[in-house]
């Protein structure tokens, strides 16, 4: 998902007897569903596993307005342009509103953007593919954001209060992302037969990179089993994905479209679709830093932080000299 | 000059002038100094975007041949533009796009004030829109030269650099021609001219509070309006626009 | 490597409508008051949300601790019948 593989505190989760009084009496607060707000008190693993899962989701948003960024000076209307800036405006406001999540944390967004762009915080793999053709814009809205969409939703009940409302605001921002690429996708597949070949080509080169988002099985995963204790993860990521997979081949239907799976079919008895797993070796090689566009990602968003440096730096300057000079007044 | 035909030229020139602007702006999603500068851009972008349909589509329509907004954006060569050559530089560094911004700004604001009580009626409502759009975007524009100017070392000799660079571009918007001769005596638009004062006045007063200086007048660099002589520039902004409209002609997006 | 001048965080409050309270809708970074109003506006009200703002230094602000939370709070919520669904009406006597 937007926030892959994040890992706890790797020990597993402790039993009551294990626990000390303080943790025992969080636990009970977690599991009567109570809200934790920033000056609770917290097990030291709860903050860490959150701020990289928050982090992680925020930078995930930040390099996910790249892709989408890619196609906004080539947009074909000036309403898709228009519409297709505002979507990409909001990741930056989501991104935003989990950096502050974070902060009330005790991090900082300038350390969490330092640990982006020195590599010890990762990103969501999805955004290392590159976006191609008009009908990416499509594909990426439809599949992209329905998937994290699925993650999103459930997030909404997680334990952790200013988590659990940057999640709140973004989901109800959202609502109008997923519509608009399936909006998108179905101009596409009606359109001329060079549009449908857009859009068939799309749906083939994300299909299973959105399936990695989930990330692997975690079913014997100890960093979930802790999360999920703490409801900081709501479902495993197979839960979730299967969950994708079912909603979203009859869209592939509706749109005449083909999933590129020979694999997938209805399974009557389980009630939902079989399908084949993605190439798992790939999306450990795309977190790894090895994915199409790891390196342009990471560049663009190293070029754009360094050549601010000045701005920032300068809108400081200035704000401090005005109120230097309001206190010489005074 | 044919009124109508003027009125078509006159519509060209406002809206080409936010396609542009709001194309280049929009270059920066994704790309600021930091989040809520990339957000407030994207804003600016969207305004500019949204104006454009308006001036466009009425241009379409004062037309009469049938043309969207979207033709008029998607199928017209360079010649065919008529925004000022100003809008059409390239972002450079953030100092530089919003240097380019808060001129621009000091320009438009005026301008669109005087069109929302002209005589024309669809004009008029459409400025009175946009005014309330221009007014927030100088209020920031303007703030952040006055910030970056009297900021750092650096981020003064930035912003005096942009100004230096952009202002050979600020004497076409205040020049006449035949078709603002025929907006001026139609009562829909003023005389470009008479806004300069106005327009002196308010870069002075930024300039003063950004502790930066306007250059002495150097040799005025027009023919973005007539559409005469555009720069190098605006041939690859329409490259990437109009790509998709021009690759697969008649299809629907 | 670290920035030495990162921009303040402030807390931002929204009038959503007229006659309605602010609200605290979540927090920006900017580097003074006046930005941070702008910032405000840019960032929190892109869908019409808000008709006031209010910004505020996040160092500013006085917070409860949580260990007061039982003396601060309790007292009132014994005092139920403040809430209106406190009161049982039937339903023939319409809607109040």
């Amino acid at each position: 998902m937007y926030a892959q593989m994040v890992q706890s505190t790797g020990k597993g989760v402790k039993s009551r007897a294990e626990m000390t009084e303080d943790e025992r009496r969080f636990q009970d607060r977690v599991d009567a569903g109570e809200k934790i707000e920033p000056k609770d008190w917290m097990p030291e693993g709860y903050r860490r596993t959150l701020i990289r899962q928050i982090g992680q989701h925020a930078h995930s948003e930040i390099v996910g307005q790249l892709p989408e960024g890619n196609w906004i000076t080539r947009a074909p209307t000036l309403e898709r342009k228009a519409i297709l800036l505002a979507k990409v405006q909001d990741e930056a406001g989501h991104g935003l509103y989990l950096y502050c999540a974070a902060e009330t944390l005790g991090v900082s967004r300038d350390e969490l953007t330092e640990d982006l762009l020195s590599g010890r915080m990762k990103y969501s793999s999805i955004f290392n593919y590159p976006t191609l053709t008009w009908a990416d814009m499509g594909a990426v809205g439809w599949l992209v954001d329905g998937a994290a969409i699925m993650n999103q939703v459930p997030l909404q009940r997680t334990s952790y209060g200013p988590y659990s409302r940057a999640m709140i605001r973004i989901c109800k921002e959202e609502s109008f992302h997923q519509r608009q690429g399936y909006d998108i996708m179905l101009k596409m597949a009606r359109g001329t037969p060079a549009q449908k070949r857009m859009a068939q080509d799309a749906l083939n080169r994300f299909w299973y990179p959105s399936l990695m988002m989930f990330g692997p099985s975690d079913a014997d995963s100890v960093h979930s089993a802790q999360s999920m204790a703490w409801k900081i993860k709501i479902n495993t990521n197979d839960e979730l994905r299967q969950k994708f997979v079912d909603q979203t081949v009859p869209q592939a239907e509706f749109l005449g479209l083909t999933v590129p799976d020979p694999d997938l079919k209805w399974n009557e008895e389980r009630g939902h679709y079989d399908f084949s797993e993605p190439d798992w070796s790939e999306f450990f090689a795309v977190i790894a830093g090895e994915g199409p566009c790891n390196a342009e990602r990471m560049a663009a968003r190293r070029k754009a932080w360094d050549d601010g440096a000045w701005v920032r730096e300068g809108l400081m300057a200035h704000a401090e000299k005005k109120r230097a000079a309001k206190v010489a007044a005074e | 000059m044919d009124e109508n035909a003027a009125l078509f030229e006159f519509l060209l020139r406002m809206g080409d002038n936010t396609l542009i602007l709001g194309h280049r702006v929009s270059e920066w999603c994704g790309h600021a100094p930091v989040l809520e500068e990339d957000i407030a851009l994207a804003n600016t972008a969207l305004d500019l975007i949204g104006q454009t349909q308006m001036w466009l589509g009425l241009a379409g329509e004062i037309e009469g041949q049938g043309r969207s907004a979207d033709d008029l954006a998607f199928l017209r060569d360079a010649w065919d533009f008529r925004n000022l050559l100003l809008v059409e530089q390239p972002n450079g560094d953030f100092g530089q796009t919003m240097m380019r911004q808060f001129l621009f700004d000091a320009w438009h604001l005026p301008m669109l004030t005087m069109l929302a009580v002209g005589g024309h009626e669809r004009i008029a409502e459409i400025a009175a829109k946009a005014a309330k759009e221009a007014a927030y975007h100088l209020d920031r524009s303007a703030d952040l030269v006055i910030g970056l100017g009297d900021g750092t070392e650096e981020s003064h000799a930035r912003m005096q650099a942009a100004l230096d660079l952009l202002w050979p571009y600020m004497a076409e918007p205040f020049e006449a021609d035949e078709v603002d001769a025929a907006m001026t005596e139609a009562g829909v638009a003023p005389d470009p001219g008479t806004m300069r004062g106005a327009f002196m006045e308010k870069v002075g007063a930024v300039m003063d509070a950004a502790t930066l200086t306007v250059p002495e007048r150097r040799f005025a660099q027009t023919g973005g309006k007539s559409g005469v002589r555009h720069s190098e520039h605006l041939g690859h902004i329409l490259t990437q626009m109009q790509w998709l409209q021009r690759a697969y002609p008649g299809a629907a997006w | 490597m670290t920035d030495r001048t990162e921009w303040p965080l402030w807390e931002v409050f929204i009038r959503g409508q007229h006659g309605i309270s602010h609200r605290h809708v979540g927090s920006l970074h900017a580097p003074d008051a006046e930005k941070a109003v702008r910032n405000a506006r840019d960032v929190y009200t892109r869908r019409n949300e808000g008709v006031s703002i209010w910004v505020v230094e996040a160092r500013h602000i006085a917070a409860s601790s949580p260990s007061d939370k039982g003396p601060l709070y309790e007292p009132a919520r014994s005092k139920v019948y403040r809430h209106p669904t406190f009161f049982d009406i039937p339903d023939e006597a319409g809607h109040m």
